[in-house]
């Protein structure tokens, strides 16, 4: 086990950016932050220089695939939470749409502390909304609620809950425990064998379209439940300019309705459905030019609240097969921090406080999850990333920390690198490299206890 | 040429160059012995993931006529439908040597993943994939439409002005969309009549008129009208109510045909449902294209197959 | 720089002499079909049947058409795919004599590829064939009834047959290699 980054050991970052631009000292010790200030000094510290890097709270992703229970050939939570702190997240809210399901609290706590055993980040389990994601019967929302893991955040993800009686129930239901319903708004008859976005692209290619009235309708109809039940609801990955429209209007009507965009939906449009490759394939699907300019447009004024990256890792045969056959799903944890500088911050649509808001403290409030999204804050949990913005990258398999290459951006350059991540108090990831699973999980058992 | 998998992209001069062998192709079957040495050795995989076996013999009759070896692979009761990938069926076809596949598939694109894959090295023509493509179709229908026009005299011409209505499940229809880039970029013009739940729902990226009205496209006096087979399936997911009046608005009936010009070119790739989307009348009648479109498939695919594997594979 | 070795006149007078010789030895214009080989084989053809029908009035009907070898090629994995031309065999070839007219005669491999193709059409008495210009370097056993002019020539060294109906023009020509390098 490595000293300099043993147990008791406080972190001196000289020469950090704040994102709102001030240059600054960082003190981190004992899992806070202990001073913020210049000319800072601290005996005994690892020193990291942090000339021209970005110190950003530690990011939080509301949406993420771990795969574990099951489906341990794509991802693990190890994996996955090294694929985390790799991308500068600190915490990710795992998917329920695990085998077994999340929807047990003996599941959840199961994930829970698998997460702290690997000890890179905070994982936070969802819970299922409906016993075996099937949609039928609601599952033990409360039990998961009131289980060591706290659940608060419930989705069937990958599959909406549609029969507009059991969502209404739910999002009823969850008020007992300030819950959210996370939808994933997809009609299910209107998109049976869709295959990509519908339009004159999928008309050409002769591909059953997935059309955006499909997602727009169920929004609709579930943030007019939400309002008339007054529940919160949370919208995963929008992807269309109407839903941005819809939520947009709910907004406005007061509705307690929050939203999350992907980076792939923030970059990528539906033309690269052109040459067949299914790491293109993903649910919902990639859609036009004109719906990313709307996602941004809604990230930059409010209507969407949050980036999260929905990284779902599939095994190679999984993507390396025919379009029809392949998986719908994207890695995304390791990327996502630099797609969204190059979609929004290189466009000028928000600044690094922005992304401190939308992949960082928003997105813990949402999720109602303690101990992160607090910026950075003297006093404050020690989670925080060091980001570079001005270095440059090919991104490639290289640059993937979790178990699957199921990523869109291979071979494209992207801006941006994270150079540290520390997770209560302790680096993730240092020199733009991963620190070792035993010296992480030897501080994960020291600080959970 | 290295693969076929789609006209869409065809320049012109590619596509007059293989319909004028493809006229070569024909005069062989004239002679005393119908068959080429051309790809004598070469060894053509048909490789069918769903029935079709009219598509498939003509593809076979092509290779033989060219010598090659063929290998039938239909993906029925093989290997297939046990949950073999295409990646592993393809690899195992490229262990045994296969120069050539032909590959018939329900997944749009699969053809296109196949010749990119690396998977195989073989040159790929695709006999349909999903709703997207079938070009060696479109050829042979713009073969036959080219060979009524000119007869003899058809070698190095394209198609330019000649009016084309293709009436029916154009949504579903891989012909449809072969045709339409074919068509066009041979000059023609094509006019597709549906109805309007078996229309793509955006069609304005192709170079072609679309209209509900089958009676004012036929009273338009179209050059060829080509009939596409409806699925009876179609009707039980709310296309359309049901066949007797799919029949009464979209089918050639004898009214409808009779109102056509004598010199109409009817088409139907094929197989017909008569009396649903064509009445035997019009399929017998003497503008009907129907069996040389058959014999004229031959035709295409030896040329598409020579195109394909004659040359030196690293050189093209 | 090209050196021409026939010019126009030069080529009529060899293809009339061609014309006498294959009227000597089918002993008249009967059953008698010409062959060309795309693309300039195919003008010698015409020109040689037409001076037939010139020089023996009896011969009315002499028949002359095209005969692609493209696919029947020994070289064609070796080569860019070739285009093939047209073939138009006149009739029936069964019980006649074929004469299969080429510009250069070099390899053989040709003249191999056409009467391969000959036989799928048909079966001849007697299959001759007459050239423009012969070469040598062949490969196969093979060699011409009746020849223009023989030509020695190296390997490296090109033989341009140029003809009016194609090119334009009209000469052979001969150029590259030692023989020039050293003129």
């Amino acid at each position: 086990m490595s000293s300099d980054n043993a147990a008791s050991t406080p972190y001196l970052i000289r020469g950090a950016t704040l994102p709102d631009g001030t240059r600054t000292d960082l003190v981190l010790a004992d899992g806070r932050i202990a001073e913020i200030g210049s000319g800072l000094s601290r005996a005994g510290a690892s020193v990291v220089d942090a000339a021209g890097l970005i110190a950003l709270p530690g990011l939080v992703d509301l949406h993420t695939h771990l795969r574990e229970p099951g489906g341990e050939q794509s991802e693990t939570i190890l994996s996955g939470s090294q694929a985390a702190a790799v991308g500068g997240f600190t915490s990710v809210f795992a998917m329920a749409n695990t085998s077994p399901v999340q929807d047990t609290a003996g599941v959840v706590d199961q994930v829970l502390a698998l997460g702290e055993q690997a000890g890179y980040v905070t994982v936070q389990p969802i819970g299922a909304v409906t016993v075996g994601l099937a949609g039928e019967r609601l599952a033990e929302l409360g039990a998961m609620a009131t289980s060591r893991a706290r659940v608060r955040v419930f989705s069937d993800d990958g599959f909406c809950v549609s029969d507009p009686l059991l969502m209404r129930r739910a999002l009823e239901y969850v008020k007992a425990f300030d819950g959210v319903v996370a939808q994933h708004s997809q009609e299910p008859r209107l998109t049976e064998k869709a295959q990509m976005n519908e339009g004159a692209l999928s008309s050409e290619l002769g591909m059953v379209g997935w059309p955006a009235v499909a997602e727009e309708s169920i929004i609709a109809r579930d943030v007019l439940l939400a309002e008339h039940v007054g529940s919160r609801l949370h919208v995963c990955h929008v992807s269309t300019a109407g839903s941005v429209d819809v939520i947009r209007w709910a907004k406005a009507r007061g509705i307690q309705v929050t939203a999350e965009a992907t980076p792939h939906h923030l970059m990528l449009t539906e033309d690269l459905v052109v040459g067949y490759d299914a790491r293109f394939k993903v649910n919902p699907p990639l859609r036009r030019r004109e719906d990313v300019e709307a996602l941004r447009a809604g990230l930059a004024d409010g209507t969407i609240d949050i980036v999260a990256t929905d990284h779902a890792p599939h095994p190679i045969e999984a993507k390396d097969c025919e379009w029809d056959a392949a998986a719908n799903g994207m890695v995304g944890l390791e990327s996502a921090l630099s797609v969204v500088h190059a979609s929004v911050i290189d466009t000028g649509l928000l600044d690094w406080n922005d992304i401190a808001r939308v992949l960082s403290s928003t997105p813990a409030r949402i999720g109602r999850l303690a101990g992160q999204g607090q910026g950075l804050l003297v006093g404050g949990p020690a989670e925080l990333t060091l980001y570079d913005p001005a270095a440059s990258r090919v991104f490639g398999r290289g640059s993937l920390a979790g178990k699957s290459a199921n990523s869109p951006y291979l071979e494209m350059t992207l801006p941006g690198r994270v150079q540290a991540t520390f997770h209560r108090g302790y680096a993730t990831v240092l020199d733009g490299a991963l620190r070792p699973a035993a010296e992480i999980a030897a501080q994960g058992v020291r600080t959970h206890g | 040429m290295r693969h076929l998998l789609s006209t869409k992209g065809m320049s012109r001069d590619e596509a007059i160059l293989l319909l004028d062998i493809a006229e070569d192709m024909a005069d062989v079957a004239n002679r005393e012995v119908k068959k080429l040495p051309t790809l004598r050795g070469k060894t053509v995989v048909n490789l069918f993931f769903e029935d079709s076996t009219r598509t498939r013999i003509s593809f076979e009759a092509a290779a033989k006529r060219l010598s090659a070896d063929v290998i039938n692979f239909s993906a029925k009761g093989s290997s297939v439908s046990k949950g073999e990938s295409l990646k592993d069926t393809a690899q195992t076809l490229a262990a045994m040597g296969a120069d050539g596949v032909v590959i018939r598939h329900p997944a749009s694109g699969a053809p296109h993943v196949l010749a990119e894959s690396g998977w195989i090295d073989a040159g790929i023509i695709n006999a349909g994939d999903g709703t997207h493509e079938h070009p060696t179709q479109a050829l042979l229908d713009a073969f036959t439409i080219r060979r009524r026009l000119h007869r003899g005299a058809a070698r190095g011409k394209g198609l330019d002005g000649v009016t084309v209505t293709i009436v029916g499940d154009v949504l579903h229809s891989r012909v449809a969309r072969s045709n339409l880039w074919l068509l066009t970029t041979l000059g023609a013009h094509v006019t597709f009549i549906a109805p309007p739940t078996l229309l793509p729902m955006d069609m304005s990226g192709w170079p072609a008129e679309a209209g509900f009205d089958l009676d004012a496209a036929i009273d338009a006096g179209p050059d060829v009208v080509m009939m596409l087979r409806i699925q009876q399936e179609r009707m039980n997911a709310a296309f359309f109510p049901n066949s007797r009046e799919y029949s009464r608005r979209w089918g050639l009936d004898d009214e409808r045909f009779g109102r056509l010009a004598p010199t109409t070119i009817v088409m139907h790739p094929g197989p017909m449902n008569r009396g649903l989307e064509i009445s035997s009348a019009a399929a017998d009648s003497a503008g009907s294209t129907v069996r040389e479109q058959v014999a004229n498939g031959v035709s295409v695919r030896m040329a598409a197959l020579y195109l394909l594997l004659s040359g030196d594979r690293e050189d093209s | 720089m090209a050196r021409i070795v026939l010019n126009q006149a030069d080529i009529t007078r060899a293809l009339t002499r061609i014309s006498h010789e294959i009227l000597e030895s089918n002993r008249g214009a009967e059953n008698l079909v010409i062959l060309g080989i795309p693309t300039r084989g195919v003008v010698l053809a015409r020109r040689i049947a037409e001076t037939i029908a010139r020089i023996e009035p009896t011969a009315t009907d002499v028949r002359v058409g095209s005969l692609d070898v493209t696919m029947y090629r020994d070289d064609l994995g070796q080569t860019r795919t070739r285009t093939p031309t047209r073939t138009q065999v006149p009739g029936s070839i069964d019980g006649v004599t074929v004469v299969l007219v080429d510009d250069v005669l070099y390899s053989g491999r040709t003249i191999r590829s056409a009467l391969d193709a000959l036989g799928d059409h048909g079966r001849p008495t007697i299959v001759r064939l007459a050239v423009l210009v012969d070469r040598g370097h062949r490969e196969l056993p093979i060699r011409a009834d009746f020849v223009g002019k023989n030509l020695p020539s190296s390997t490296e060294e090109r033989i341009n047959v140029h003809l009016l109906e194609v090119d334009g023009d009209e000469f052979v020509s001969i150029d590259g290699g030692a023989a020039e390098d050293a003129s």
